[in-house]
């Protein structure tokens, strides 16, 4: 990991090098130092967001890529009815910009039905909505790129549909989308900071209400840039990981 | 018609009938005015140039093409657009391809046991047990817990085969077997194929193995651009071709 961390050192030395330098702004890091009795419990506050964020973006990632999976099959239709609604959903979606989105689900919605959705569930909507257009593109090259001599003989042995996807197909696709998969995820953790318009309590969020208390808004906006920055480095690692293991059993699978 | 003389007498109702099948794609025509009829136990060998349309013809056997025009029974059962009818036919019509199409992601175990699984309901025990008993047949028991790409191609193709008889079909497709083998190979997949032909299994075989075919086929099926020029018994269709663009065929392929 320190390995991983190194690319920020440069970072730190530039916003130090920048406070020591001319200009006369005073650095005021007390305000998130662990040292400082206020500073702690403002860093408590700002760290404290990570599981919202974290929480918002696994389900909406989860709810993203079964609707994009499920819009990327009727693409491969020969039947062009559905293959034109896989079509105008991925286009639709793809069109929208997430933060519009976001705003039209969380104010427009209940105006449309009288419900008052929750910013998590407003959230998760917007969110699952705009990035199932690129998975549903994702998985639409992923499952193309199957070899058609694994259809048919999936079909020569009379394996139904549902059975051709689940053991032939998709075990398959999956492999390769693996990367662009999770680099989606990646993009996720980062746009679920858009939910702080609608105030869901989640990293960016806690940071813009602590600036507003403080007015510290360089420090605290630095320390907002590291807290993405690890989460994602983890996160990156975490799908790496993942990649290489079934790339060993794929090894396996293959000439050892 | 050695092979037909030992079928039961009482079984005279053709495994597989073909009436007047035509099949195009687009402007080009594959199949004209195919009529071809195959009893149990009867081994039909295929052969002709290419583009003639012999692999179009076995395919339409399974509905891996669907043909346009005239009918298709099989066991009893006529190829329709009714779903229903469709699995079951696939799981009495058994297929091996020239490239193999084994899953390889799967152990050749998981290859061989997961159609009688999920399509005959059986459960693990016995469909491993079926399995095994199938690889000991074609010589290749101990490669059970092997992934296809640790095989040679033809150990894949002998696989391949055993994978088809899990299903204990009523009828054997053939598209090519042994054309994308390497030469050493070719005669430990015939090896297993005459073996098959023994055993009294129905065969239709696309091929070019002129040898494998004279010791096999009962009867000899010459196709060419779409149609079937000449069916004869195989001494018939050895001894002297009735129509000159076979002899002119045969003379090709035996010249060396």
């Amino acid at each position: 990991m320190s390995l991983r961390l190194k690319p920020l050192l440069p970072l730190l030395a530039l916003l130090f090098l920048a406070g020591c330098g001319g200009g006369n702004y005073t650095w005021g890091w007390h305000v998130v130092s662990p040292f400082d009795t206020r500073g702690l419990s403002n860093l408590q506050f700002l760290m404290n967001g990570v599981y919202s964020t974290i929480s918002v973006a696994l389900v909406s990632i989860t709810l993203s890529v079964m609707l994009g999976l499920i819009f990327a099959l009727p693409a491969l239709s020969s039947n062009r009815l559905l293959a034109i609604t896989s079509r105008i959903y991925v286009e639709f979606f793809r069109a929208v910009p997430m933060l519009v989105l976001i705003l039209w689900v969380y104010y427009g919605v209940p105006v449309l039905t009288g419900l008052q959705l929750s910013v998590f569930f407003a959230g998760v909507i917007a969110l699952a909505l705009c990035d199932s257009a690129f998975e549903a593109e994702i998985f639409r090259a992923g499952l193309q790129s199957i070899d058609a001599g694994q259809r048919e003989a999936a079909d020569a042995l009379g394996l139904s549909y549902m059975d051709k996807l689940r053991f032939i197909i998709l075990p398959q696709a999956v492999r390769r989308v693996l990367p662009p998969l999770g680099n989606q995820f990646v993009y996720m953790l980062k746009a679920s900071s858009l939910l702080s318009v609608i105030g869901y309590s989640e990293l960016t969020r806690r940071a813009n209400e602590l600036v507003v208390v403080e007015y510290r808004p360089l420090e605290i906006y630095s320390l907002l840039v590291l807290e993405y920055l690890v989460l994602i480095l983890f996160a990156s690692w975490g799908v790496r990981t993942l990649e290489r293991r079934l790339a060993r059993s794929d090894r396996a699978a293959a000439r050892i | 018609m050695s092979g037909a003389a030992q079928a039961a007498p009482q079984d005279a109702k053709p495994v597989v009938q073909l009436i007047a099948v035509e099949k195009r794609f687009g402007d080009y025509t594959a199949l004209k005015n195919i009529n071809l009829e195959v009893r149990s136990g009867e081994k039909v060998i295929i052969c002709g140039p290419s583009g003639s349309g012999k692999s179009t013809l076995i395919r339409c056997i399974n509905r891996l093409e669907q043909h346009d025009a005239g009918q298709i029974i099989v066991d009893g059962i006529e190829m329709s657009d009714d779903t229903r009818n469709l699995a079951t036919i696939r799981s009495e019509v058994g297929m091996v391809f020239q490239q193999f199409n084994l899953f390889p992601h799967m152990s050749v175990l998981d290859n061989l046991a997961l159609a009688p699984m999920r399509v005959r309901g059986l459960s693990r025990a016995e469909a491993e047990k079926t399995a095994l008993a199938l690889l000991e047949r074609v010589r290749i028991p101990e490669q059970a817990k092997k992934y296809p790409a640790q095989l040679s191609g033809g150990q894949q193709q002998r696989v391949a085969i055993a994978r088809a008889l899990c299903m204990k079909p009523r009828v054997l497709l053939f598209d090519e077997p042994t054309s994308a083998l390497d030469p050493e190979m070719i005669s430990e997949v015939l090896d297993v194929m005459e073996e098959l032909a023994r055993e009294g299994m129905t065969m239709i075989c696309v091929t070019h193995e002129m040898g494998f075919a004279r010791k096999v086929a009962d009867t000899m099926v010459f196709m060419d651009q779409a149609q079937i020029v000449e069916k004869a018994p195989t001494e018939d269709f050895f001894r002297g071709a009735q129509n000159p663009r076979t002899q002119s065929f045969l003379d090709q392929i035996l010249s060396h």
